[in-house]
């Protein structure tokens, strides 16, 4: 097992594409950064909101911010010389290759099922070389033992596979955060397998 | 034939069948869905097109909002 220095020197090699930086992305860059990540590129069009502060990484004088401007910040404050790149951009199809090309992995961290898989679906045909990890299922509380990570090729899919945001079934710091943090492992999993 | 279906073994009468007719036998009836043909990608507009065979891994996951 390599030591945390020699991982975080390992890491800092790599790039990392985030997709959305909501409640999986928010927190999956700030797990990542922690690691030693090198170089995050990170899209997102939304911005702070009140109702965000429940399971987001954002603080609540952010609030009107943009998510990838405050975000930045934050990520900042955790290491001062991290390499963020950040578009203030919704991901489209028609942008997938130009954000995500230089990625040797790319974190599915949307909110509505049919952009999650319009990624899935993009990534596979315009760059299907580089692997994806997706989340769906992690709303409400309890019942964690049914969260999984399930592995097909080069996409992996955390979450419970069930549980859909609803007005009576919101998500929740823990859950939210809990997926997130399993994205970010299968990260580190993909990315340390070929470590030497 | 045997496949793999979601890390299952599953059996079925026909040689042959289309991702779609898997689909209806199993009663996956989720609006979005990820499907997986031995780790290759398969879009909604090649279910009815695409045949699955014996010894196939398919995998067909549910995708649900929430971020």
């Amino acid at each position: 097992m390599p030591t945390f220095n020699q991982i975080r020197a390992f890491l800092s090699q790599k790039t990392i594409g985030i997709a959305g930086a909501g409640g999986l992305g928010s927190n999956c860059a700030e797990s990542l950064l922690r690691c030693g990540a090198g170089k995050l590129i990170i899209a997102d069009y939304d911005r702070v909101s009140d109702a965000n502060l429940n399971r987001q990484f954002y603080f609540h004088d952010q609030i009107g911010e943009k998510k990838v401007e405050a975000l930045r910040d934050n990520l900042l404050r955790i290491n001062p010389f991290a390499s963020l790149q950040m578009h203030f951009a919704k991901v489209t199809p028609e942008n997938i290759e130009l954000l995500f090309s230089t990625c040797d992995v790319v974190v599915e961290a949307f909110d509505v099922a049919y952009e999650k898989m319009m990624l899935i679906d993009e990534m596979s045909t315009q760059l299907p070389h580089i692997p994806v990890v997706a989340a769906s299922g992690l709303a409400g509380w309890g019942e964690a033992e049914k969260l999984k990570v399930l592995k097909c090729g080069n996409l992996v899919i955390c979450g419970d596979e069930s549980s859909e945001v609803s007005d009576e079934c919101p998500p929740l710091a823990p859950k939210v955060r809990i997926v997130s943090n399993l994205q970010a492992d299968v990260v580190l999993e993909i990315l340390l397998s070929e470590f030497k | 034939m045997k496949i793999l279906l979601n890390n299952r073994t599953e059996e079925f009468t026909a040689d042959r069948l289309s991702v779609q007719e898997i689909m209806n036998l199993k009663s996956f009836a989720f609006k979005m869905v990820v499907v997986r043909l031995n780790d290759k990608n398969i879009k909604k507009d090649e279910y009815s097109t695409t045949c699955v065979k014996d010894g196939d891994d398919l995998k067909i996951i549910h995708l649900v909002s929430g971020g």
